[in-house]
């Protein structure tokens, strides 16, 4: 059994070394899996794996020293006597003994090099060879190809040798050397160190000057073009590591190329694969990060200097543009010897300038004109077929040859839009139709043709207010040009406005009342019967003004919704576009301005004061302390306001005459929005609205003023004439200052005030109608109201007492009192006294004399109280006196009134327009 | 700049350049303007330049951040700044819209003068009470700069194309101002008479500037440059 068994054992065959037998009670280790595998070299360290790209390498023990006691330096050697013989350290010297081993970066195996090996002599192309062999068809072929072991030399190369080439020679016909192009001036002086002549450049060209004609010279060197095709899929320019040459030399070989680039590039085109020797070993990274064959990757360690960066503004774009021929001197004489060349700019890379200028463009002139030329083309006529004219016709045909007839010749540019739409077969675009009567109804548009000869009769009847009935906007006379207008109006806007358009959408009850408005208009109501739909709450003149307004609004949004609704869509999403951020005060008109400047009226005139907010830093740097530390504003203070407001409606025209500098002064003050509104002048009660007539009616009036202005002043009193230094000009000329009277409509602000501001005043009027002494005086002005037949001087802020009636409007009615003297004291600006005339207790009427006493005790009252107000303005008031009085002597107005109103008129000194805007 | 170690400038390529006096060199470039520059002033502590443009801008740029946007912009001019000028807590700004502006930081006010002719050149006067003002219509105006008054009207020299300046002497005593006659005009503050026309070139003269405590006055004209000082003055 022991036999067989022994010869079992030697019949098997056992591959790889056996199991370690296992120890009872051990476990069976589990094999470790591949990825914890570790390589080890020959001494048992850890072989590590660096830069796998790369192909780094581990040095010393974990990248540091030798071993891991540390690095032990070699002791010292003086070198005194082997300084001689004392050789540079290469790179071998600090390489570990297993990288010259056979598999290391640096094996130091005896090979034979490339210059003595074949091919053959690759060990496993030769075994695949010899494989090959015995499978080839013919075996022992291969052998043969030993036989003939290629040389380096190309069969090309060979043969230009033996046609007499020599390397470094170029190819191609022997050559006469041409004459040097160009010789040294001798005048010139070289400065600095003279290169030898070997070095100088072109010496070859330079150094024999001695040229024997009959000497010819092979033709230098061409720099092949190197046309290698890139068959990989590397970025350009890439190179993969040659080991060969990235280990035996690839500083040297960057050193050598940075001059000499070009011939080696040549040799090894040519297949002289010189194997140089003496090059050093480069390997030139320096540390860790740095891949062992980088190519110069210099001072990673170096430390960031702020001297490495520029902290000026050096030559900055010379060639961008902004030099031009008018470039600062340097860059002028800079770029000047470079080339004598016209071109400015940089050329190109790879670009040379042409050293000859291409021959000049030949510019032909355009012919010369016939003496009798006239730039004019005038077309023939066109004959339609079928024409009369047939001789004409004939006569054309024959000199043209054709005859463009028939609308199928006509041109395209002869056809309208309906013609061409009609000869492609196209159906109609469903809009609107072109005439806003097409929509009318018959009975809509009799009337219209009714309102039309009416206002041409009175166009023939009237020849002054022509242009007024022209315009819808200017009726010819106050009041029936209003209903005119009115008339005209429910005609156009019977089925205007449709309801997807909102003109009010901003304030919701306004634009109900719209809605209603316009529905009614639909029905076919009178306006002036639907100021139900109106704000109870509102006052008279406010009703009168929306119904304005919305008519406008009617007219005005119809057309455009109409022929466009075709077309656009609506927005689906509504953007804060009708909010423009405005600032909140505004440098006013220059108009004021500059005849103040005219004056020299320098100072309160002229001048603007507003609320500036500089900014943090800026404070800061001016060492400054911040002005307003809480607000976030920088600059002016701004305020949103309605892009589309109702001022944007009013299509008044603007004045054009001059305005008095009385009621314009000081606005931006009243201006600011954010002052507070203790009273206004649209403060009435309820009573006294009632009593009031119209208002609305004003306004028509004092539209209609720009008429009247070209009327002769016939219906203006005396006293009138006198006040009113618009019809006067020599009064003008001698108080121009106070007695401007403001023309035309009053002003954009006033009606600023009463719309922005309606809601404010509303909550104060209450307050303010407790102290006011109004109700004796209602009832005159209620008679005197009734008599007014003439155009409203509203703002015009007349001489006090000069006109009765006629100079009295739906403003002047309104209460002025004490409730404006409180305004005046309390938050009135200092009024230059020049103006303080322009007042607004105008419309005082001698009727009212007895209660104009009456409030002047109340107002001495009040002068007590407030002393020490009024004797700031001391000085203004002074003069405001006098110029009163002169004012008085011109309007001639009873002077009992005047002098007492005087002095009220000095305790207030405000311009109607400031007292409006409150 | 106060420290005479900076420079800044403005020109046509609508950016302010800060340079550095001893390196000459360009230090930053201020770029936001969208028109020319016209003119461009320090505050007193170098901290802050405040250039005004053709733009009807006036920027104000901080020189110790790197920010490249200006502090503020003072956008109040309808039309071009042709000068400003710029006191402890001041910015005086003459703009072609004929206003001389004038921004107070420490009270956090504009004060807006209208004038009407189109500003070339303000000048603060040296007690820093009063403005001076020259505008195209050939006359100057000295303002009061708290109330806006007029205190004084000077004319008889000729400016109605150029963008001349105006300066006060180094004591308030007379005021100056630039031609295009070729003379520099002085007037005597109070009196508003003519005190002395300097023929300084053919042409306008372009540019002047009065030394802050010396009677000296530098004239630019047609390329030069030359400086007047008073008679007695010896040269070393």
């Amino acid at each position: 059994a022991a036999e067989s068994s022994d010869s079992e054992e030697e019949d098997l065959v056992s591959y790889g070394s056996a199991l370690q037998p296992l120890q009872e009670g051990e476990r069976i280790k589990k094999p470790v899996p591949l990825q914890e595998q570790t390589v080890k070299d020959a001494k048992g360290r850890y072989q590590r794996f660096h830069g796998a790209f790369t192909g780094g390498f581990s040095a010393g023990y974990f990248n540091t020293v030798g071993t891991k006691e540390g690095w032990t330096p070699s002791a010292f050697v003086s070198s005194r006597q082997k300084r001689a013989d004392r050789t540079t350290l290469g790179p071998e010297d600090f390489m570990d003994e297993e990288d010259l081993s056979e598999f290391g970066i640096a094996p130091k195996d005896i090979t034979t090099t490339d210059d003595f090996a074949s091919k053959a002599k690759d060990r496993i192309k030769e075994k695949a060879r010899q494989i090959a062999g015995v499978v080839a068809p013919i075996p022992g072929t291969t052998a043969f190809d030993d036989l003939i072991g290629p040389s380096k030399i190309t069969v090309g190369v060979e043969l230009l040798r033996k046609m007499g080439w020599k390397e470094g020679q170029g190819i191609g016909p022997r050559v006469k050397r041409k004459p040097c192009r160009q010789k040294p001036d001798p005048t010139v002086k070289i400065y600095g160190c003279a290169l030898p002549p070997g070095l100088s450049e072109g010496s070859e060209d330079e150094e024999d000057e001695y040229q024997p004609e009959n000497v010819t010279f092979a033709p230098k060197d061409v720099m092949p073009v190197d046309l290698t095709p890139k068959e990989n899929v590397h970025g350009l320019g890439y190179k993969g590591l040659d080991p060969s040459q990235a280990l035996f030399g690839a500083s040297g070989r960057e050193h050598l190329n940075l001059f000499t680039a070009g011939s080696e590039e040549t040799s090894n085109l040519l297949g002289d694969l010189r194997h140089s020797k003496g090059r050093k070993l480069g390997i030139t990274g320096q540390a860790f990060g740095v891949g062992a064959l980088e190519e110069e990757d210099d001072d990673i360690y170096a430390t960031d200097t702020l001297s490495k960066y520029d902290t000026v503004l050096k030559d900055e774009e010379p060639g961008d543009g902004l030099y031009g021929w008018t470039a600062p001197k340097q860059y002028k004489s800079k770029r000047r010897p470079e080339r004598e060349f016209k071109y400015i700019g940089k050329i190109l890379a790879g670009f040379s300038l042409a050293s000859k200028s291409s021959a000049p463009i030949k510019i032909y002139p355009p012919p010369s004109l016939p003496r009798n030329y006239r730039p004019f083309h005038y077309f023939r006529p066109v004959i339609i077929a079928g024409n009369e004219n047939c001789h004409l016709q004939k006569a054309l045909e024959e000199s043209t040859g054709k005859l463009e007839s028939g609308p199928a010749h006509q041109s395209r540019h002869g056809l309208n839009a309906a013609q061409r739409r009609e000869q492609l077969g196209e159906t109609e675009l469903k809009g609107p139709a072109p005439s806003i009567l097409e929509y009318l109804c018959e009975k809509d548009r009799e009337r219209l043709k009714e309102v039309k000869q009416a206002s041409e009769q009175q166009m023939k009847a009237k020849p002054v207010s022509q242009q007024s009935s022209n315009s819808i906007l200017q009726p010819a006379s106050p009041e029936d040009a209003a209903l005119k207008w009115r008339r005209l109006l429910e005609g156009q806007l019977a089925n205007a406005g449709s309801s997807d358009f909102k003109p009010f959408a901003k304030n919701p009850e306004k634009q109900k009342r719209y809605e209603n408005f316009v529905k009614s208009l639909k029905q076919g109501e009178k306006v002036d019967t639907m100021e139900r739909f109106l704000d109870p709450n509102m006052t008279e003149w406010e009703r009168g003004r929306e119904q304005e307004e919305f008519c406008r609004a009617a007219m005005f949004y119809r057309s455009s919704n109409s022929t466009l609704s075709s077309r656009f869509t609506r927005a689906k999403y509504e953007d804060d576009v009708d909010k423009v951020e405005v600032p909140r005060d505004q440098e006013n008109d220059i108009d004021d301005k500059e005849t103040a400047v005219k004056m020299k009226m320098f100072g309160k005139l002229t001048r603007d004061t507003f609320e500036w907010h500089p900014d943090k830093l800026l404070c800061k740097r001016f060492n400054v302390r911040d002005p307003y530390p809480d607000s976030s504003i920088v600059g002016l203070p701004k305020v949103k306001r309605d892009k589309y407001s109702v001022f944007n409606f009013l299509t008044v025209p603007e004045p054009t005459t001059s305005v008095t500098q009385a009621t314009k002064e000081k606005i931006q003050e009243s201006n600011s929005l954010n002052k507070p509104k203790k009273s206004s002048r649209w403060d009435v009660s309820d009573k006294e609205k009632e009593k009031k007539d119209s208002i609305s009616e004003f306004i028509s009036l004092a539209r209609s003023k720009a008429d009247t202005q070209k009327q002769p002043p016939a219906p203006a009193t005396e006293e009138r004439g006198a006040g009113t230094t618009e019809t006067v000009p020599t009064v003008v000329a001698d108080e121009d200052k106070n007695q401007e009277e403001e023309s035309g409509r009053p002003p954009m602000d006033l009606f600023k005030a009463i719309f922005v501001s309606s809601s404010d005043e509303k909550s104060s009027s209450s307050e303010e109608e407790s102290d006011e002494e109004q109700q004796p005086t209602t009832s005159e002005r209620q008679s005197e109201t009734t008599k007014q037949v003439d155009i409203p001087d509203s703002s015009s802020s007349n001489l006090q007492e000069t006109a009765t009636a006629a100079t009295d409007s739906g403003i002047s009615s309104l209460p002025t009192s004490k409730q404006e003297l409180d305004a005046a004291e309390e938050f009135g600006p200092k009024l230059p006294p020049a103006f303080s005339s322009g007042r607004f207790c105008k419309h005082l009427d001698r009727k009212e004399k007895h209660r104009k006493i009456r409030e002047r005790h109340k107002t001495k009252k009040e002068r007590k109280r407030k002393k020490e107000k009024k004797k700031k303005h001391k000085k203004q008031k002074n003069k405001g006196k006098h110029k009163n009085k002169k004012s008085e002597k011109d309007s001639s107005s009873d002077t009992t009134d005047s002098s007492d109103s005087l002095s009220d008129m000095d305790t207030t000194g405000l311009s109607p327009k400031e007292l409006l805007r409150r | 700049s106060f420290d005479n170690s900076q420079i800044c400038s403005g020109g046509a390529d609508k950016a302010v350049a800060l340079w550095d006096v001893t390196t000459g060199q360009v230090v930053r470039k201020y770029r936001g303007h969208a028109g020319k520059v016209n003119c461009v002033q320090f505050n007193e502590e170098a901290t802050v330049i405040v250039s005004g443009s053709i733009d009807s801008t006036v920027r104000c740029w901080d020189c110790r951040s790197r920010r490249p946007d200006p502090v503020q912009v003072l956008d109040e001019a309808k039309d071009g700044i042709s000068s400003v000028k710029l006191s402890a807590h001041e910015i005086l700004t003459g703009s072609v819209d004929g206003r001389v502006r004038r921004y107070d930081l420490r009270s956090g006010q504009l004060f807006s003068d209208y004038i009407g002719s189109p500003i070339t050149s303000v000048c603060f006067s040296k007690d820093g009470q009063c403005v001076l003002a020259a505008s195209l219509d050939s006359t100057l105006r000295l303002l009061d700069k708290d109330t806006g008054e007029l205190l004084g009207e000077y004319t008889g020299h000729r400016s109605t194309t150029y963008r001349l300046d105006c300066v006060l002497n180094e004591q308030d005593t007379h005021v100056g101002c630039a031609s295009e006659d070729g003379h520099v005009y002085f007037w005597d503050l109070l009196e508003g008479s003519l005190a002395l026309s300097l023929p300084v070139g053919q042409g306008v003269v372009q540019s002047l500037a009065f030394h802050p405590r010396l009677p000296c006055l530098l004239v630019a004209t047609q390329g030069q440059v030359t400086l007047w000082r008073e008679d007695t003055f010896q040269p070393e």
